[in-house]
């Protein structure tokens, strides 16, 4: 069974975790509605052309893209580094 | 400016019997019976029928992942949607990937850890098992029917078109070949399908980009520079497509949400050992599910400039030839018939995990938690699993020829918008909030489900466009704007209401759980 000490600790790592997991959801919301309202109400904008070929629509949407990619590498990056060694620590703990 | 000569008028091969395409789908479909055969030996539990023995490596449940993912409205839909309408395509590539971000931040680890097989169990963990079940299987078997409809009628049209074949046959060949390796493989079978699916459809699509490419100098911006030189700077900027605002939002929710409430992707974090790998996996299917949709951007623009959007509607008014005519012009027949032939496996695949789905929530869910209380045997709960998978093949094969020529991309945002409003509050709700209770998630998960059924069936889809009526009562086409916060409300406000001590007393044990996994 788990101590009062570790479940303190354990809470505070849960809340660490939430607080990632949350922002950074709200970040890739943030960024795809963005877009999306621009394709809604906005259309002249991206349908402006950066260089020959190439409109802010077309820049942002892929965009949108490699951001998914960047956020997701964001959060596995720090809970393979932070979160896994810290959840490691408080189990073998309980179980001493 | 690109000199560029205007696509040839030739004559397709689509429609014709194609020796290549017959040649390809028979090779794939001999491997993964091969696949089913050795999967077959293994598949002795009722743990190795529903999640492949919790063995499959990261890597590997990524590549499933993005085979369960990457349907046919993926890889015909967009590059027909974008070869006909240009930008507004896009819309999709973009919303289809951005789902899996908070698949990861939100659901994936404490799935694996609260679950054994179906979503439901982790709504169910600390909340009354009947009703909560039930309710989850409603949602599921929802969702599972609307993107089956899809795929099926997907399936039967493009059979037709590939190989000649008549519709119903074509339908029958997809039930029958799915159920083998369900029936016979389970989760083990099915993942490997969705690996060389995955692989063949990412592989197929690679090489037509870059056969795109290699006419434009391989620089994606000179062939959207030629797209716009032919046919008007329109192409580059939002468009017809989705002519009124509130319909784009409420399209962009559903696909955003609906990721994270499908139960055969759900269903897939249970196929990993822990939770770690079912993170890392998420990872994997982000970085090629989003290079998949890069390169629909190339080859939607490259039937475009290269086809022709009046040739590409010619063959079939949705667009959804567009990639295999592109294949047709840059390589012929065989390369035709090669595309063709990975499209029909990426449907098969897809079949599958949605059939392997939904007969969890029959069996699992329904059958051995509600009816029998949890108490089944291990050999009760197989038959009962494989009971379940034949009648979902027959229903499939009915509702694909029931269903005969709807639209495919209509109907999988359907199948997002039912994900969305029926299984994602709810699930998001047990696992983040402490005083939700089996009344709350009931209500949405029910509520959610009835409401995003009755809004569609009021759209001016349904109304309008099949009902022939002047008007719509409901404006919008896609009803996720209104049900996804309407199912969260509904989950809230009942659960103030009907607040539960005894359900809030066992989240500190369920909170420890989702983060440690015991």
């Amino acid at each position: 069974m788990s101590t009062a000490g570790t479940d303190a600790a354990f809470q505070d790592l849960a809340r660490r975790r939430w607080r990632i997991a949350i922002v950074l959801t709200i970040v890739m919301v943030a960024l795809y509605f963005g877009f999306i309202l621009l394709v809604a109400y906005n259309k002249p904008l991206l349908g402006r052309l950066v260089s020959p070929g190439l409109s802010l629509g077309v820049l942002f949407g892929a965009l949108v893209i490699v951001l998914s990619w960047i956020t997701t590498w964001i959060y596995v990056r720090w809970a393979n580094v932070h979160y896994d060694p810290a959840l490691h620590a408080l189990r073998s703990g309980d179980h001493k | 400016m690109i000199a560029l000569q205007a696509p040839v008028e030739q004559a397709t091969r689509i429609g014709e019997p194609n020796a290549v395409a017959m040649a390809f789908f028979f090779g794939f479909i001999s491997i993964t019976l091969g696949i089913t055969w050795w999967a077959a030996r293994r598949t002795r539990t009722t743990e190795e029928f529903y999640a492949a023995g919790r063995t499959i490596t990261a890597g590997q449940n990524g590549f499933a992942l993005a085979g369960d993912y990457m349907s046919a409205a993926s890889f015909l839909g967009i590059a027909g949607l974008v070869s006909t309408t240009g930008f507004d395509g896009l819309i999709y590539s973009t919303g289809w990937l951005v789902g899996w971000p908070v698949v990861l931040f939100l659901i994936a680890e404490p799935l694996r850890n609260l679950g054994k097989y179906t979503f439901a169990d982790v709504v169910a963990s600390r909340l009354k098992q009947t009703p909560v079940r039930i309710a989850a299987a409603i949602g599921t078997l929802a969702t599972v029917t609307f993107y089956l409809i899809a795929q099926m009628v997907g399936a039967g049209g493009l059979i037709r078109l590939m190989f000649g074949l008549n519709y119903e046959t074509a339908i029958m060949i997809v039930g029958a070949a799915m159920l083998a390796y369900v029936l016979f493989g389970g989760m083990i079978a099915t993942t490997w399908v969705q690996i060389v699916k995955a692989v063949l459809l990412l592989g197929g699509a690679a090489v037509l980009a870059l056969m795109v490419l290699s006419k434009f100098g391989f620089n994606p911006v000179k062939l959207f520079a030629a797209a716009a030189a032919q046919y008007g700077d329109g192409v580059l900027a939002p468009g017809r497509l989705v002519s009124k605002p509130l319909d784009a939002v409420s399209l962009g929710m559903a696909l955003m949400f609906g990721t994270a409430g499908l139960p055969h992707i759900l269903m897939r974090f249970y196929t990993v050992p822990d939770a770690q790998t079912a993170r890392k996996s998420v990872f994997y299917a982000t970085g090629l599910i989003g290079f998949f949709y890069l390169m629909t951007f190339v080859l939607g623009f490259g039937a475009m400039v290269l086809v022709g959007p009046d040739a590409i509607k010619a063959v079939d008014a949705g667009g959804n030839m567009a990639a295999p005519l592109l294949a047709e012009t840059l390589g012929g027949t065989p390369f035709l018939g090669f595309i063709a032939a990975v499209a029909f496996a990426t449907i098969l695949a897809v079949v599958a995990g949605l059939t392997l789905s939904g007969a969890a929530a029959l069996s699992h869910d329904l059958w051995v938690n509600v009816a029998r209380g949890g108490h089944a045997t291990p050999g009760e709960q197989l038959r009962v699993a494989r009971f379940a998978t034949v009648v979902l093949a027959v229903v499939a094969v009915m509702l694909g020829i029931t269903f005969k020529g709807q639209n495919v991309a209509y109907m999988v945002g359907l199948a997002f918008a039912i994900a969305a409003s029926a299984n994602f509050p709810a699930l998001v709700l047990s696992i983040f909030w402490r005083r939700c209770t089996t009344a709350g998630v009931v209500a949405s998960m029910v509520i959610g489900t009835a409401a995003t059924l009755t809004l569609i069936y009021l759209s001016p889809t349904i109304q309008i466009d099949i009902l022939k009526h002047a008007s719509a009562p409901f404006p919008l086409r896609n009803p996720a704007l209104i049900t996804i916060p309407l199912s969260f409300a509904i989950a809230i406000v009942v659960s103030l209401v009907t607040s539960n001590v005894g359900e809030q007393a066992a989240w500190a044990r369920v909170e420890r759980e989702m983060h440690t996994g015991h």
